[in-house]
């Protein structure tokens, strides 16, 4: 296991987004995920590096599994974790979000995770509280831990970032983990290309540092990994695509698409999957996916994350400090 | 009854096209004497003088697109804290909008606020009224009444009549009382939930954004109807090149058409959002600098007809919400000369075009009193240190809301006196 100590110390306060990082301090929470990782491994999963640390998880958009994550990590490094259920709390009676903040924050807690719809909520919230904030989804913007974890699950597993081919498919509209992973990706030295009909692209796509097909089969050509993206129920219908079956048709991951990729390419997703739209069971299940390794890579990623923003060596100028 | 002379003012009259020094001579409410021809003329006995050298005298500001919360929405602003804010920004006429609570689409509602603006503002207050009731788009109000009444233009403030057969009765019908329509056109099916300038920045930040077609694919519409109504049609608020070029294309064929600009149109763009700050939240949204940059052309070869402020209090409660669910709007009273002036500093455009575009042309468009210098007229004026430096701070904005979008601003050009009908109701 690595010595964190001998790391240096992380020098940001907030993680909102992967745009604010460096490639070297994303490298740095890649190698700390790495420690943390081991971790998770043992049979005594606990550490005492967050003890007596207060985690507040602020959820807007129900999501089972980061939040989850989230709560499990803050757990094994020894934090006390509350959740704030959003559904039974004052939001629904109506209080700002920056309200709930200062409530939450006359508390005291040493670092509140949020995942909010609107784009910019995570970095509202980190102008008004002392403490420190991870941005768990904002909107259409951000992603920052799922790209980190979608980073290490591939470096694990090839060696490096650098030099590789990446497919992102489907959604990149409305995905915040397009957004994050394009940003890590191109950080850190990665060919990225994206796959989507054209009414799933943001304006300005091609402009974005990534290569731009509607062709699964050009896309995939010589990918080493092929990150598929959830299709939310309600984009289905004609609205943006006109059926799920021409969805499938066209963008569906199955056998015969992911032939065009390298042999050994990784199949990615965030989750949750919907079966038989974006991806094919049998690929999902597959021996190329990699799916379970990047929930179990999400927690690693969580812990190293929120370890290294409340690493005490930082100088903090919060009232925590 | 009471005169004042300002000496050796230099002069900025567009209506007459005068850009001279001079002296400006106003007795009780009217000016009398305006020029160069006033300077050696002698001063009357008993009569104020201001010497005004290195200063300029311009017509006072008629605003054409000022929202007030009164009636329904005072905590944001009322006509008389509105009118203070005016009278500090050099505006000495503002033509308010419907959009209040209830809306002004009837006669009563022009009649309280002509009754509240002679109680309680400081300068002139001109309703104008909805073209269909309680702004839902689709039923036609009184324009014969409420013009009798008071009602200077007719627009559905912040909303955009998505009917073309409503738009054409209103573009007919208005004709008959010689009124005008002034639209802000917002295709909503297209503009859909975004809410920002569409392109590669509000795709970063994961904004939904609203393409420059929302805007002038119902304004094409609008001016083929103004084309075939020969009615009289107001593009209120136009933000991009293409709509730019649209307007000048149904002018070339004739049609009775003219166009307004908001100041943040013709000063800031997208980028200006910057990290989801919610002042710059407007409708229409930022453009890019390019649309910017067409505003400006536009307004120099007089495409664009008249600068407007938009001016928009909202309470600082909306604002402070993740961009998506903030408020729209952004105040500009006390700003919009000293922002335009910017024009004027850089070389952009020439500043008799810029004051034309303040005063004469709104006067005109809408048949206001005002927007002139020359003798006889009503006493509307300002005296202005065109040069001037100066900071915007929150702490000494009078609007009763703060959302501006030049907090911290330097800007060059103050107002140093503001007269409406020959009454001073603002001295720095």
């Amino acid at each position: 296991m690595t010595d964190l100590s001998s790391l240096p110390p992380y020098p940001h306060r907030h993680l909102l987004g992967i745009r604010d990082l460096s490639p070297f301090d994303i490298e740095l929470l890649l190698d700390r995920a790495d420690a943390a990782v081991s971790i998770s491994r043992q049979s005594e999963k606990k550490t005492s590096t967050l003890r007596g640390r207060t985690q507040i998880n602020l959820f807007y958009e129900a999501s089972t599994r980061t939040q989850s994550s989230f709560e499990l990590a803050g757990k094994r490094l020894g934090a006390d974790v509350m959740n704030m259920s959003v559904a039974s709390s004052s939001v629904k009676k109506g209080e700002t979000l920056i309200d709930t903040a200062m409530t939450l924050n006359a508390m005291r807690p040493d670092i509140l995770i949020i995942r909010h719809q609107s784009a910019g909520a995570a970095a509202l919230l980190a102008q008004k509280v002392g403490c420190s904030v991870v941005n768990a989804g904002d909107g259409a913007h951000e992603h920052p831990t799922q790209a980190l974890l979608d980073a290490l699950t591939i470096r694990r597993a090839k060696g490096r970032i650098a030099h590789l081919t990446v497919a992102i498919c489907g959604d990149i509209l409305h995905s915040r983990v397009a957004r994050s992973n394009i940003l890590l990706l191109n950080a850190l030295g990665a060919r990225v290309k994206v796959v989507a009909p054209s009414t799933l692209l943001p304006s300005g796509i091609a402009q974005m540092g990534v290569e731009v097909t509607q062709s699964m089969a050009e896309g995939l050509k010589d990918a080493d990994v092929v990150m598929m993206l959830r299709l939310q129920r309600e984009r289905m219908a004609g609205a943006f695509v006109p059926s799920v079956r021409e969805y499938f048709r066209y963008y569906g991951l199955d056998a015969e698409k992911l032939k065009a990729a390298k042999p050994d390419a990784l199949v990615m997703h965030p989750g949750p999957m919907n079966r038989g739209v974006e991806i094919a069971s049998e690929i999902a299940d597959g021996p190329q996916s990699v799916i379970q390794e990047q929930v179990e890579m999400g927690v690693a990623v969580r812990m190293a994350v929120m370890e290294a923003l409340l690493d005490p060596r930082r100088n903090r100028d919060g009232h925590n400090a | 009854m009471s005169i004042t002379v300002f000496q050796r003012a230099r002069i900025v009259d567009p209506s007459r096209g005068i850009d001279e020094t001079g002296t400006v001579i106003v007795d009780g409410k009217k000016i009398v004497a305006a020029g160069a021809d006033a300077l050696n003329q002698g001063i009357p006995g008993g009569a104020a003088v201001i010497d005004c050298v290195g200063k300029a005298i311009i017509p006072g500001l008629i605003d054409g697109r000022v929202f007030i919360g009164e009636p329904g929405g005072e905590h944001r602003e009322t006509i008389a804290s509105a009118s203070i804010a005016a009278a500090a920004g050099g505006v000495t006429s503002v033509v308010m909008m419907p959009d209040t609570d209830p809306v002004i689409d009837n006669v009563a509602l022009v009649e309280f606020v002509l009754r509240t603006a002679k109680d309680t503002a400081s300068v002139n207050v001109f309703p104008a009224a909805a073209i269909t009731k309680g702004l839902d788009g689709h039923e036609m109000t009184e324009f014969g009444l409420l013009r009798e009444a008071g009602a200077v233009a007719f627009t559905d403030g912040r909303h955009t009549i998505a009917s073309s057969m409503v738009m054409r009765r209103a573009l007919t019908y208005a004709r008959d009382f010689d009124a005008v329509i002034a639209h802000e056109t917002q295709d909503a099916d297209l503009a859909s939930s975004g809410v920002m300038n569409e392109g590669l920045y509000a795709s970063w930040l994961g904004l939904s954004g609203i393409p420059r077609e929302a805007e002038s694919i119902p304004l094409e519409r609008d001016l083929a109807l103004a084309r075939l109504t020969r009615g009289n049609y107001h593009a209120a608020k136009i933000s991009t090149a293409m709509a730019a070029g649209a307007v000048a294309r149904a002018k070339a064929d004739g049609a009775k058409v003219t166009a307004g600009v908001s100041i943040n149109s013709l000063s800031l763009n997208e980028n200006d959002v910057g990290e989801y700050r919610t002042f710059f939240r407007l409708a229409p949204p930022l453009r890019a600098e390019e649309d910017r940059i067409a505003m400006i052309g536009a307004l120099k070869d007089g495409t664009i007809d008249v600068i407007v402020s938009s001016h928009d209090p909202q309470d600082v409660d909306t604002k402070r919400l993740p961009f998506a669910d903030a408020a729209v709007g952004a105040i500009g009273l006390e700003t919009l000369l000293a922002v335009a002036l910017r024009l004027h500093h850089n070389d952009e455009v020439p500043l008799l075009r810029i004051i034309e575009a303040l005063s004469t042309a709104p006067a005109k468009l809408f048949g206001l009193p005002g927007g002139t210098l020359k003798p006889g007229a009503l006493a509307d004026l300002a005296l202005v240190d065109l040069g001037e430096p100066w900071l915007v701070r929150e702490a000494d904005i009078r609007s009763r809301s703060k959302n501006t979008c030049f907090e911290g601003a330097r800007l060059q050009g103050k107002v140093l006196k503001t007269l409406v009908g020959g009454r001073t109701v603002f001295s720095a």
